[in-house]
């Protein structure tokens, strides 16, 4: 919405090169947030899926992504949680490796998720719950040994982006890829994003990172420059295990869906899938989530919602007052002069 | 592994994907445990007790892969009589001398045998010791810790006789020698039962040893429950035969022992009996520390060897100091296999050093290469240096004032220097501790007294120049300059290129131009043409095809040799490391290939190039029956083509083409003609597997349970407690604690390791100058229990002060459950983890003490290495003392427990000190 074509080509040179039978694939999908937002013949929709279950911690994705952004150092603390001395998504940190260690517990009862997740036939979370996972040592049921869990969080590019929507400058617009990213030299520090965002991830870059961009809002581009030449985002290039994948939306929703299918076969029946709804509160994130855990336990919110999803109907309503307030002035008026 | 070779972990991870079960053996709870299927946790330095009690588990419950091991090990073979093993001499085993600590090894020879002498190997035998075999390897880490002597494999010893001399071998770590090819037997005329019921034959001998490794056994030394041992043990078992192979992959936390080598045997005897070696998804890989700690011992940067694992020769041992009398001290005539040839990889060698001057009359030089008069390990070395013998040092890439045990010793020693120059790409610790190192803020050195003269040289990264690295697997891969080095930076090449050129212009004018003298000539006569590019870098390619070799005459003059077959002993040929002949065929530098693993066979032989003769896997004879027919279609990997009467497969064979598996030798064949068809193990004297060592290691034919030097429990098996023929230091600035039930043990009652982490890099040269990695892991700390931390008072995110009987440093404490207390012998041993990256000094971007200081300096006899993956201490809440106050804390400490220089230095354990705990229990 705050950036039209006009006069922009759609496609950038760089990305036909990138698809490798020469031809640029583009989105057909009616909801497509790239073409939503104007964009035509844009790209399919780019993002993340993060398969937590087999990531081993490395830290790869946050120094790559500093690296090839150029982002700054943010402190030389230990933080004396776990391994985790970076702490949590920020202005400086646009890659963050999450460490629990979750003590050997006694059986726990299975938890019912809080987040509105779509059920895709068996796929979905709890869905073998009930079936004979006897023998599996990693099911909430059954696992009793400690436990080490690692995640990579990151922006989340959402479908419907409350940063975006209240960024008043268009510093924040929305790529060709459905991505979501801030034009640095636009914004001018306002800060209407940083409550705005239902994850907590974007936020202003304070003085002691550093000279650039000082009371800038950042975060995760998802490498708008690596994905215009055709290239794969750092993060996900540097990461070892292919925890963190790469791709078009779509196919990494269905890849999704069949690695969390493999964990409940092998009886990982606590495996479920994070912010790839796009019947969530967010429209579905363009990076989501395979989680071995509820989202609480890796710090994320478990019914994120647009912030500025009520905002439509919040103006309607106001708008309904003031013609009632006018309506009643006006009758006020006319019932003196009768 | 995922810790410390995240990378190389992509690869556990898919075939954790494709079923593979990953079980992760290590006293913490790592990143790699967070992702395999099971953890156990076992105490510091007690895994023989846990791989002995696999052999048991397999012997016991017969399931030991018979075929294989009847045919393809010396388990069959009978052993003389009057060995002894250590449940008889209460923990030595025969032939063992308190006197000097070290064993004559007759008595463990094989039945009419009174010695056995150097290898059968060939070149076989010598790859071998590249890594990917059974008893190879701790290579990695040596430089991690930064000894360049110590990296070589735990190969066992490439001595001449076994009753030789073994303090001779000592002395100059001969486990590296020749490749540590274990020893020739001969022509492999040895008696064998193949009932294996003799009760003298190694089956036997074995099975009786390992009797008392039960699993209530492991549990009491190792603090391993039953239940998760005995999984464990199915899962190897169940994993291996026909149709499937285990791998087995350790690094440094198995070789920094006093006893490490035979760490490394136990996960051989294992992989013989199971028939998991020379098979595809079996072996034994050992993990460096270092992209290149291969090829560091391959072209060695150590004291006792010359390329090639050719052996360095020593003044005393070779009289009359001729070529030919060092050729004959590698192999004879009559003996098996390619080392017969050890001539023409020595002229070769001679030639490339030396050219034109290298002339049969004046035997190629030989006299030229310097020879050795003893013990030059790194210890040894920095040792000498306290005692003023050693006057200067190069650092290359090494930072042992934080990546060597005792760190206190390293750099006092350096102050004594003359002059050192630290060739790095930051101004490490090394650098700088003459101004900031820890012994200047306790008083015991000032920086006015120091007359080190140290010179500061900025290195080029490996981005920042051409070459190769080789990796663990043998196989060369070459990397480009990516970027010119900044500044004043420069590749190693390049630093030592010029200063050879200065040096010889130098000595060639002589002093006050009066022309060269004689004995400069070594150097003035050294081949020295490399060509440099604009910025007087010298061609890395053009020393990459000077160690392949070249023809020198003949119709082929210029050309690179193919194969080290073509070197000759006539001066024909030159080749600066025979084993990597081959990596310029055709005149093209191999290890530059990068074909895609999906456009080739899945054996990928077209990605870099493996030595010796671009093989993938060592032994793969043993791939197949003794028929040459694969185990299984599943694990085919090379047989024999019975039409075309040749060995054939995926990967080069590993056996002479065209002998047959039904061929048996001549009595008095040598050569490779020497090998029998079913002898898969070329490089052993007997062509079998050795799940006993008759010669070859210094320390028994069979890993059997020792504990550290330093240990809060006394050995469960017998009085013996430490390995008896470990090197150890008596001296007064290297004390060991007391262990077991000795008194004053309970003064430093806890185990401590260290490690790496994933954030950081060894000593951390590379990592705690950059911004985005001292972020990660900004600050030393220690990881304890929780139990530990209540019993003690730590508090997560205080600080603790760790005292050993050497030091106290101070380090940040993380309380976590991934440290678990362990029952160990019907007590708590509670450990304490320290990742080793920090130093003492100012210019880095995070600091703090230093692990490494903890230690001291006690060694492992075959292969020199020092035992820095346990040691004992006491752990304080709060920060340490400063200045002299640190001193008198760590005096008090040693009052306390009542060290002497006695204590823990007795190579054999006294009587009547130490009861065995476990006897009549």
């Amino acid at each position: 919405m705050t950036l039209t074509t006009g006069g922009v080509p759609p496609v950038r040179a760089g990305v036909a090169a990138a698809v490798p039978d020469g031809a640029p694939v583009r989105t057909a999908d009616p909801d497509d947030p790239a073409r939503k937002s104007g964009w035509d013949g844009a790209p399919r929709r780019k993002g993340f899926f993060t398969d937590t279950s087999i990531c081993i911690g490395c830290k790869a994705c946050e120094v790559a992504c500093k690296e090839w952004n150029g982002v700054p150092e943010d402190g030389l603390d230990l933080l004396g949680t776990s391994y985790d001395n970076t702490g949590g998504l920020g202005a400086s940190t646009w890659r963050h490796v999450a460490f629990i260690e979750q003590p050997a517990a006694p059986a726990r009862p299975a938890v019912d998720l809080g987040m509105p997740a779509r059920h895709r036939g068996s796929a979905g979370p709890g869905a073998d719950r009930t079936g004979d996972t006897a023998g599996a040592s990693t099911g909430p049921a059954e696992r009793t040994d400690f436990r080490w869990l690692m995640s990579s969080d990151v922006c989340k590019h959402c479908t419907h982006a409350a940063c975006l929507d209240v960024c008043p400058t268009g510093s924040l617009f929305r790529t060709e890829f459905g991505t979501v990213v801030v034009q640095d030299d636009i914004c001018n520090g306002c800060g209407y994003c940083v409550p705005a965002c239902p994850y907590g991830v974007i936020e202003r870059r304070v003085e002691e990172h550093g000279p650039k961009n000082v009371g800038i809002a950042q975060k995760c581009t998802l490498c708008y420059d690596r994905l215009e030449v055709g290239r794969t985002p750092a993060c996900a290039q540097a990461c070892p295990t292919a925890s963190i994948q790469f791709g078009d939306v779509e196919e990494l929703r269905e890849r999704a869906a069949a690695r969390l299918a493999t964990l409940h076969d092998q009886g990982v029946a606590e495996a479920r899938l994070y912010g790839d709804d796009p019947d969530d509160g967010v429209g579905g994130a363009g990076a989501f989530f395979l989680l071995l855990d509820e989202p609480e336990v890796y710090g994320f919110p478990p019914d994120p919602v647009v912030t500025t999803r009520d905002l439509p109907a919040m103006w309607r309503r106001a708008g309904v007052a003031a013609v009632t307030l006018l309506a009643g002035a006006a009758a006020s008026f006319l019932g003196r002069r009768r | 592994m995922a810790e410390c070779h995240p990378v190389g972990f992509q690869w556990v991870m898919e075939a954790k994907a494709r079923g593979a079960t990953v079980i992760h053996v290590d006293p913490r709870f790592t990143r790699t445990s967070a992702v395999a299927d099971r953890h156990v946790a076992i105490r510091a330095g007690s895994d023989i007790a846990f791989l002995g009690g696999i052999v048991n588990h397999i012997l016991s419950t017969d399931s030991y892969f018979r075929e294989y091991v009847v045919a393809y090990t010396n388990a069959a073979t009978i052993l003389r009589d009057d060995f002894v093993d250590v449940d008889d001499l209460d923990g030595v085993f025969s032939g063992y001398d308190p006197e000097s600590g070290t064993y004559d090894t007759a008595t463990w020879q094989y039945r009419g045998r009174t010695s056995v002498s150097a290898a059968a190997g060939e070149e076989e035998q010598i790859r071998n010791s590249g890594g990917a075999d059974g008893d190879t390897g701790q290579g990695g880490d040596s430089q991690q810790h930064g000894h360049g002597s110590d990296q070589g494999g735990g190969r066992h010893s490439g001595g001449e006789d076994g009753s030789q001399d073994e303090a001779s071998q000592g002395a100059r770590g001969a486990g590296h020698e020749l490749g540590g090819h274990g020893a020739n037997l001969g022509h492999g005329q040895v008696d064998r039962d193949e009932t294996l019921q003799d009760p003298h034959c190694v089956f036997q001998v074995l099975k009786r040893h390992y009797a008392r490794y039960t699993p209530e056994m492991v549990q009491e030394v190792c603090g391993v429950p039953p239940e998760d041992f005995l999984a464990v043990c199915r899962a190897v078992v169940e994993n291996s035969g026909r149709e499937r192979t285990t791998a087995w992959v350790y690094s440094v936390g198995w070789t920094h022992h006093t006893v490490g080598v035979q760490y490394i045997r136990g996960a051989a005897v294992i992989q013989l009996l199971l028939g998991n070696m020379g098979r595809p998804g079996g072996g034994i890989l050992a993990l460096r520390g270092h992209a290149s700690i291969q090829g560091s011992t391959d072209i060695p940067t150590l004291f006792n060897l010359l390329p090639g694992y050719l052996p360095m020769p020593m003044v005393q041992e070779h009289g009359s100091d001729s070529l030919a009398d060092y050729v004959a001290t590698i192999a004879s005539p009559q003996q098996k296999g390619f080392w017969t040839a050890a001539d023409a990889y020595t002229v070769s060698l001679l030639k490339a050093y030396w050219g034109d001057a290298a002339q049969p009359d004046n035997d190629f030089c030989y006299r030229y290469i310097p020879k050795l008069t003893g013990d030059h390990g790194t210890y040894q070395t920095v040792m000498d240096m306290l005692d003023d013998t050693v006057e200067g040092y190069f650092l290359l890439g090494q930072n042992p004032a934080v990546g060597s045990a005792h760190g206190r010793m390293q750099r006092l020693a350096m102050s004594h220097l003359k002059w050192l120059v630290v060739r790095d790409l930051n101004l490490i610790e090394s650098a700088t501790f003459w101004k900031d190192g820890p012994e200047i803020h306790t008083g015991e050195l000032r920086t006015e007294d120091i007359g080190t003269e140290v010179f500061f040289l900025p290195a080029a990264s490996h981005v920042e120049k051409d070459g190769t690295f080789t990796q663990t697997q043998r196989l060369l891969q070459w990397h480009h300059k990516a970027v010119e080095p900044p500044g004043d930076c420069r590749s190693d090449l390049h630093f030592f290129f010029h200063l050879g050129r200065m040096m010889r212009e130098r000595l060639a004018r002589g002093e006050d131009g009066s022309g060269p003298l004689e004995r400069d000539r070594p150097l003035l006569d050294l081949v020295w043409d490399y060509p440099v590019d604009e910025h007087g870098e010298p061609s890395a390619d053009a020393v990459l095809r000077e160690i392949n070799g070249v023809h020198l005459s003949g119709d082929k003059a210029g050309q690179p040799l193919s194969s080290y077959t073509e070197m000759k002993p006539d001066g024909s040929t030159s080749g600066g490391c025979w084993i990597y002949t081959g990596v310029y065929a055709d005149g093209v530098n191999q290890s530059q290939r990068r074909k895609p693993g999906q456009d080739q066979s899945w054996v990928a032989p077209e990605w870099g190039w493996a030595w010796p003769s671009n093989r993938r896997t060592l032994y793969n004879r043993a791939s197949a029956d003794p028929q040459g027919r694969p185990w299984s279609e599943r694990k085919a990997y090379v047989w024999w083509d019975a039409e075309k009467r040749t060995w054939t497969g995926h990967d080069v064979p590993d056996f002479p083409l065209d002998t047959a598996p039904d061929y048996r030798p001549e009595p008095g064949v040598g050569g490779p003609k020497g090998l029998a068809g079913d002898d898969p193990f070329i490089m052993q004297g007997d062509g079998k597997g050795w799940l006993y060592a008759p010669t070859g290691l210094l320390d028994g034919p069979m890993p059997t349970h020792y504990e550290p030097q330093e240990s809060p429990v006394s050995n469960g098996l017998y009085r013996q407690q430490a390995n008896p023929t470990r090197q150890v230091f008596p001296r007064p600035d290297n004390p060991s604690g007391p262990s077991g039930d000795e008194p004053g043990a309970q003064v430093f009652p806890y185990v401590f390791t260290t490690y790496r982490l994933t954030e950081h890099h060894t000593a951390g040269g590379m990592s705690r100058w950059l911004p985005y990695l001292s972020e990660l892991q900004p600050a030393f700390f220690c990881e304890v229990s929780p139990a530990l931390a209540a019993e003690r008072g730590l508090e997560n995110g205080g600080w603790a002060t760790i005292v050993s009987a050497r030091t106290a440093i101070e380090a940040r404490v993380l309380v976590t459950e991934r440290m678990v207390p362990l029952r160990v012998n019907g007590r708590t041993v509670h450990q304490v983890g320290l990742p080793y990256h920090w130093g003492v000094g100012s210019d880095a971007l995070t600091t703090g003490d230093s692990a490494n200081d903890l230690f001291g300096v006690t060694l492992d006899p075959n292969v020199h290495i020092q035992e820095t993956k346990v040691a004992t201490c006491d752990v304080r809440a709060g920060r340490r003392p400063t200045g002299a106050d640190l001193l008198a804390l760590v005096a008090e400490y040693q009052r306390r427990a009542g060290i002497t220089l006695a204590t823990g230095n007795q190579q054999r354990t006294p009587v009547g000190d130490q009861p065995s705990p476990l006897t009549g229990s």
